[in-house]
């Protein structure tokens, strides 16, 4: 179970304008400008809950998805991620979770995948029993047999985003955390995960977040949105709440695409 | 600890499994850098062909200490090369990987950063060493056996450190990394000479800064016989306090990137 | 000839914009003259031997290499962009241009360099004329003797510029262009003078490395400045530089010649 309580975090940034005389001047007095990324956020997460995390860019989505997998400290705030604090016991909160950055990899990029997994088993202390249980399973359910003995840069994207999922997965967490994973994939490949991440949620009841700016992803795998905006929860519910709290906005038809309806809030809402 | 060596020793397998992919120029590249190296040994065969010695010291101790500073300093690259590279990874977004893995992040950069090629120079100095050892008279006794390899490791240490203090330096500034190389390359370069012919001032830098004369000057004294005093040659012990120094400020890079996020 | 003088333009305003002359890397540059001669002055003093070379001379060689660095520098600092060109095989998209592509980059490379040791060379001499005596940048010669170091300069600078042509031009066939290259800075490092100047090597192996491109680099110019090379040593060091500019040229005109035929022909 997740559960974040007023959590709140601001970054100071120093501010610098262009020249050498500002360079010179910000060396004895520097002006700091305070963000507010986070401000008292709350959510609680059940087991098993897919959860879509939506807001514009820059709104705090990655401040939380980094509190929640401990690499970030917050200003304030409590938060507990089966029964322990990210942050302060990152060390076995790591060990419990999977986490996909759509942008980046943690495959290396001139040897077979495989390679990289058997790292991966070392770092996580994967049982080898375990570990070919695991990767079998993986292979079988994202389709990466003639992957696997394949150097990472031959791959195309789709097929590399497969890999780098089923890498996230290995240690088999309870808890998934995907940032962006559909993003620049061909419709295949976006159908290939989402499938396989609704699999995954059923069959093992992990929990699964998910930020994301493609709508359809939200409405092929989750129930329940979480919206962010300018470091506030604005709401958390299902589809048809955010419809619902989109017509209300501007009113007209609730029965819109989603992609229109996302926009209008952001509009609506001020959050852009 | 076994499990971290273990690690570190799958991430050089698969390091070296990626440069083999590129062996041509992996080998071109090993050998680019065993020619600077090499240079830096041509320098002081034709400066020695004019004058005899600097300072009291011959070519054969000369080549002594320089060799020592290319081995250790090389050897510290090699292992320690991850550090160097380590604003590419804070910028690429790297170190957030690293930080959801339960295992130490530092050895995560150390192991990622691992870099063969780097080792090329150590050729050279293993080369002059034999040579350095062939024309001096030093006597070679258990004592100062052992006083060569302290300084061997102490350099290893020493270097590590500052490449420590370079990655450690990224978590609050990426861009102002290159003031560093003074200390690192530029040590490398010019501690092929004994620090005390570079004068008083210099020597109490090299002493109170940054301990380069704990590895350098001192234990060579009495490698070298100009002192009988043996307590000199566990000096490069004390870079244990400047490592422990060094990685403190890390602690600090690595707290205060986990309150800032970048 | 128009076009070409833009590319350099450009280079030259681009090096200009960068940050090439950041403090960090002058510091280091000039800590690294300062060691070197310490370094220099403690074998000076320690040794009864006759010095081939004086040491105000010695210390004048030191801070114009440091000043003029960036103008003979094979390890790409400068060139940066042409390598980064060969490497990703945009190569490809330089040859639909209707120039050139030897005299494009001959041009750039020119431009860059020049822009970065002009960055670099005023703060480096301003400071090295103000040190305390024997480290201090004595003044050139005599007038001669400087019109002679401002003319080797420049030819220096183009025997440099037709040497990593030739490099840039083999590359283009090479897989390992970094190894190519990583290999010869290696090389010419010590063949071209920057370990030691060339007065403390031993004959017969002077001879030779003076005789080799390498030697027409900045060599000539550094030991111009101080006198440490004049008279009729001088002229035949000015006609060997022109040589090896004209022979390097065709040289590297013939292989980008070749190369861009294969380039074509291979599709990129």
């Amino acid at each position: 179970m997740i559960t974040m309580e007023g959590i709140c975090k601001s970054y100071r940034i120093a501010k610098r304008n262009a020249g050498l005389k500002e360079a010179c001047k910000s060396l004895f007095h520097r002006e700091n400008e305070t963000i507010e990324a986070l401000s008292d956020v709350s959510f609680t997460i059940e087991d098993g809950e897919m959860v879509g995390y939506i807001g514009p860019n820059g709104a705090g989505k990655s401040s939380t998805i980094k509190i929640l997998s401990g690499i970030l400290t917050p200003d304030s705030g409590s938060c507990i991620v089966n029964g322990r604090t990210p942050w302060k016991d990152r060390i076995a909160h790591v060990r419990e979770i999977g986490v996909v950055f759509g942008q980046r990899s943690q495959l290396w990029w001139d040897i077979p995948v495989i390679d990289s997994f058997e790292l991966i088993k070392e770092i996580y202390s994967v049982e080898t029993h375990d570990y070919h249980h695991n990767l079998e399973e993986l292979t079988e359910m994202l389709n990466l047999k003639e992957l696997l003995r394949t150097p990472v840069r031959q791959l195309s994207l789709g097929q590399r985003m497969r890999c780098e999922i089923a890498a996230s997965l290995l240690h088999n967490p309870g808890i998934l955390f995907l940032d962006e994973p559909t993003i620049g994939l061909d419709a295949v490949s976006k159908l290939a995960v989402r499938d396989f991440i609704k699999k995954r949620n059923r069959e093992y009841g992990t929990t699964v977040i998910l930020t994301t700016h493609d709508m359809q992803d939200i409405a092929a795998l989750t129930n329940r949105v979480i919206l962010i905006g300018k470091g506030r929860l604005l709401l958390d519910g299902t589809l048809d709440t955010l419809r619902q709290q989109a017509a209300d906005l501007e009113g007209g038809e609730p029965s819109e695409e989603l992609d229109k309806i996302v926009a209008k809030l952001y509009r609506g809402l001020d959050i852009l | 600890m076994r499990k971290g060596i273990l690690i570190y020793g799958r991430y050089v397998s698969v390091v070296l499994r990626s440069a083999m992919q590129y062996r041509l120029s992996f080998f071109l590249m090993a050998a680019g850098r065993f020619l600077i190296a090499f240079n830096g040994f041509l320098g002081i065969y034709f400066l020695f062909s004019g004058f005899s010695e600097v300072k009291g010291y011959t070519y054969g101790e000369i080549l002594l200490c320089f060799s020592i500073m290319q081995l250790s300093f090389s050897l510290a690259e090699c292992c320690a090369n991850g550090f160097k590279k380590f604003s590419g990874t804070v910028k690429r977004g790297e170190f957030d990987r690293m930080l959801v893995r339960p295992v130490s992040p530092m050895l995560q950069v150390l192991g990622s950063g691992f870099e063969l090629g780097r080792i090329a120079p150590a050729l050279t100095g293993v080369m002059v060493l034999f040579i350095g050892i062939k024309n001096c008279s030093v006597d070679w006794t258990i004592g100062r056996t052992a006083a060569l390899f302290l300084m061997l490791l102490g350099g290893i240490f020493l270097f590590a450190g500052l490449f420590m203090i370079e990655a450690a330096v990224c978590f609050f500034s990426i861009e102002n990394t290159e003031c560093m190389n003074v200390l690192t390359y530029g040590a490398k370069e010019h501690g092929k000479y004994p620090i005390d012919i570079y004068g008083k001032g210099l020597m109490r830098f090299c002493t109170y800064v940054i301990p380069y004369t704990m590895v350098q000057y001192y234990p060579l004294q009495y490698l070298l016989g100009k002192t009988d005093n043996c307590f000199y040659a566990l000096y490069p012990l004390g870079v244990t306090v400047f490592v422990l120094l060094c990685y403190l400020l890390w602690r600090v890079g690595v707290r205060h990137y986990k309150s800032t996020g970048s | 000839m128009k076009k070409y003088i833009s590319f350099f333009k450009i280079r030259f305003q681009v090096g200009l914009q960068y940050r090439s002359a950041s403090i960090a890397a002058l510091t280091t540059q000039f800590l690294w003259g300062i060691m070197e001669c310490a370094a220099y002055r403690a074998i000076y003093m320690s040794s009864g031997m006759e010095p081939p070379m004086e040491f105000s001379a010695l210390v004048s060689y030191i801070w114009l290499k440091e000043a003029f660095l960036a103008m003979f520098n094979t390890w790409v600092t400068t060139d940066g962009d042409i390598f980064t060109v060969i490497m990703n095989g945009d190569v490809a998209y330089e040859l639909c241009r209707p120039v050139s592509l030897y005299r494009m980059w001959f041009a750039k490379s020119v431009g860059g360099r020049c822009a970065t040791a002009a960055l670099k060379c005023v703060p480096i001499i301003a400071v090295s004329v103000l040190l305390p005596r024997p480290y201090r940048l004595s003044p050139p010669r005599d007038l001669v003797a400087f019109c002679f170091f401002l003319l080797t300069l420049f030819l220096g600078l183009f025997v440099t510029v037709a040497f990593c042509m030739v490099v840039y031009a083999i590359t283009l066939f090479t897989i390992s262009p970094q190894g190519l290259r990583a290999v010869l800075t290696g090389a010419v490092e010590f063949l071209s003078g920057a370990v030691i100047p060339f007065p403390f090597i031993p004959q017969p192996v002077r001879g030779v490395l003076e005789l080799l491109p390498f030697g027409s680099m900045h060599n000539v110019a550094l030991r111009v400045y101080s006198g440490s090379l004049a008279g009729g040593e001088m002229l035949r060091a000015v006609a060997l530089q022109v040589f090896w500019i004209v022979a390097l040229v065709l040289l590297g005109k013939a292989i980008c010649r070749t190369a861009e035929r294969r380039i074509v022909v291979q599709g990129g």
